[in-house]
């Protein structure tokens, strides 16, 4: 889970990383009141889940509390590549003499986390990675060892921190570390770290993602979760304990296991083609395909009023077709009057004679068993297209 | 031969109480697995009568060994104990350990995995969030069913279960020499480059198929790695080609981040290193069905 600026600098706070002060306002007379708190000029930065903020208009400089409402006003309701602002964060204006770079992060290919430190921050960090590699500082942390304060001195010097802020930088970066850890984080990232002109290290702007399998350990993650940014359909399967996605095609797809529903939306996507048409959503209900969760799904993905069929493959494993078919069968018993589009089914694999036997015995009018993945792909695509 | 499991493999089973350890050991007993025992430190002294086959319950993974001489352990502990389990398998020596638990934070795996290093790797790891690995006929360690196809010439690696099952089905004329599920999280034991690897080296496998999925760049490397290290033909899918950016598709690891981790990606430099690519699981079927009947 990717968190807001204003949420990771609270972690971050908490974990003793020196950031400014701020409140967030979801309205522009909010807004004003911070920043006649504050009684001095602020910037009004919104607060979404991407980059490239300032590029987009959503990070302004005030200087009154009328003029943080006006700016208040034109960011909240900005799309910042698709993402709306409802919130703006409202932080006192900072003079800025050196502009740093600064994250921990899982490093997949080493099977471990790395530290990055820059001391050219404040811009696109892949850019500096890619122009001047040299001025990125890479250093592979020790899951066991960690880092302490010898380490976070070792990171200092690879990426030529100055002198002067070296202690302050060494302290900041040991309790980013704590934060990253103690909070089961997959990402910390301070862009910019910056020295202001009095000399002092701040973190001023901040992004933390947090690993959901860790959930079960920080209960308080739990309050992190913007609820109303997520979309009602993914929001009504969460709380039905399935993995969906929602997407903005026309063909609903339930599967088994996270790779064949993966690559049931690839090949519906190359049979919609020619149709004009394309995946829905992804939805894993996972090995146990019974009736209850066959039905759970279909009701998510029958809530969407884009889809025009839906295509559900299965593969037989540990759950046998003939388990996945009565499971079909009931959830349409369950679903009744609101099941209305058609569905195409796909069983292979254990007891497959079995489970295609059981849906024909059913012969429910708005399901079609299709042999093979492929053909079942394109009999869906054509459905959606014909219901469009 | 086979590669990492074996008919001389002995496997004790870690959570084989719990309800998953329960029914997969049953499993497992069923396709000819040679199971020796259990671990479970609540447990141990008791017996459990599987079907007909009874188990001993073992305190912990050394006693299961000096007991019985396992060198293979599947794991089915909850994630919260994960770590603690795969740690004290490495402690214990073991060959192999199979870690079949899904949703384990990725800081336990990235601990148990640099505890694994420095100890000099005296085990395996496969996985977690994988559904194991079977060498057809000979022994099943993990929860892959066992008679979606028989043994053959044909190598398979994937980080996905079920299309670990699509693939042996869609093969199953042929059979496997090893099938093994690397697993969808971020950090993994075994990778798709250790099996390439252990596969080019046994004599038993004569092809390859390789099926990866977005995120990560573990694909582009085996890639890399077949190009310098695989004289055997090798035939690839990619899962996710139509996965929008920034969204987990189910498994932990399979996100694309900014331009990062496509499956277009991926299949260009698979291709790029000779290797076919299928656009669906039943193409990759048919290219290695071509693959098969030339050889």
């Amino acid at each position: 889970m990717d968190l807001y600026e204003y949420q990771a600098k609270d972690l971050f706070a908490a974990h003793g990383v020196p950031v400014l002060p701020g409140d967030v306002a979801t309205n522009p007379a909010d807004a004003k009141a911070i920043a006649a708190k504050f009684g001095q000029a602020v910037v009004v930065k919104a607060q979404v889940k991407t980059g490239g903020r300032g590029k987009a208009g959503g990070v302004k400089l005030a200087s009154t509390p009328e003029e943080t409402e006006e700016k208040a006003t034109a960011i909240l309701g900005l799309d910042i590549k698709g993402h709306i602002v409802h919130r703006v964060l409202v932080t006192p204006a900072s003079d800025i003499a050196e502009e740093y770079y600064f994250s921990f992060l899982l490093d997949r290919a080493n099977r471990t986390f790395l530290a990055m430190a820059s001391v050219e921050g404040g811009m696109d960090i892949e850019e500096v990675a890619a122009t001047k590699p040299e001025a990125l500082a890479k250093i592979a942390i020790d899951a066991i060892k960690g880092v302490d304060v010898a380490k976070a001195t070792e990171i200092a010097d690879a990426a030529n921190f100055p002198a002067e802020v070296k202690d302050q930088v060494v302290d900041t970066i040991v309790k980013l570390w704590e934060t990253f850890v103690s909070e089961d984080a997959t990402l910390v990232e301070v862009n910019p770290l910056v020295r202001d002109p009095q000399g002092k290290i701040v973190a001023l702007d901040g992004k933390v993602t947090l690993d959901e399998n860790a959930d079960f350990r920080h209960p308080a993650h739990a309050e992190l979760v913007d609820k109303a940014a997520e979309n009602p359909l993914e929001a009504k399967a969460k709380e039905k304990g399935l993995n969906y996605v929602k997407l903005d095609g026309e063909v609903g797809i339930i599967g088994n296991g996270a790779g064949l529903v993966m690559s049931t939306l690839d090949v519906v996507a190359y049979a919609g083609e020619q149709y004009g048409v394309k995946p829905a959503n992804f939805l894993d209900i996972g090995g146990g395909a019974s009736a209850e969760v066959m039905a759970n799904g279909l009701d998510v993905i029958l809530g969407d009023e884009a889809v025009r069929s839906v295509f559900v493959n299965v593969f037989g494993g540990i759950t046998a077709c003939d388990a996945v078919a009565n499971g079909i069968v009931k959830a349409l018993e369950i679903l009744g009057d609101s099941a209305t589009k058609p569905l195409v089914v796909r069983l292979d694999g254990n007891n497959v004679e079995e489970g295609r036997a059981i849906l024909a015995e059913a012969n429910h009018p708005l399901v079609t068993v299709v042999d093979t993945m492929d053909n079942a792909a394109a009999k869906a695509a054509e459905l959606a297209a014909a219901g469009v | 031969m086979a590669i990492f499991l074996n008919e001389n493999s002995k496997v004790i089973v870690q959570g084989m109480t719990g309800a998953e350890g329960t029914k997969h050991t049953k499993r497992m007993l069923a396709s000819g697995t040679n199971i020796v025992g259990g671990v479970n430190p609540r447990k141990a002294g008791e017996k459990v009568d599987f079907d007909g086959t009874v188990l001993p319950v073992f305190g912990t993974v050394k006693e299961a060994m000096e007991a019985t001489g396992a060198n293979v352990t599947v794991i089915f502990v909850p994630p919260a104990f994960s770590k603690a389990a795969v740690v004290e398998a490495i402690d214990a020596e073991i060959e192999l350990a199979v870690v079949i638990t899904e949703g384990i934070p990725v800081h336990d795996t990235a601990y148990f995995w640099a505890h694994a290093v420095a100890t000099g790797h005296k085990t395996r790891i496969i996985g977690p969030n994988c559904p194991g690995i079977i060498s057809p006929g000979k022994s099943n360690a993990g929860i892959i069913p066992a008679n979606i196809a028989g043994s053959g010439k044909i190598g398979l690696v994937s980080k996905s279960g079920t299309l670990t099952y699509q693939m042996m089905h869609e093969l199953r004329d042929f059979g496997f020499s090893t099938a093994i599920g690397i697993g969808g999280d971020p950090i993994i034991g075994t990778t798709h480059i250790d099996a390439l690897e252990a596969f080019e080296a046994d004599p038993e496998t004569t092809a390859i198929v390789m099926i990866g999925e977005i995120g990560g760049d573990a694909e582009e490397r085996a890639a890399a790695y077949i190009k310098e290290n695989v004289t055997k033909p090798v035939v690839g899918y990619v899962a996710g080609f139509t996965a929008p950016e920034g969204k987990t598709m189910g498994h932990a690891g399979a996100i694309v981040s900014g331009s990062a981790g496509t499956a277009q990606a991926k299949k260009e430099a698979l291709e790029a290193a000779g290797v076919k690519v299928g656009k669906t699981p039943s193409e990759t079927a048919d290219l290695m069905r071509e693959i098969m009947q030339g050889l």
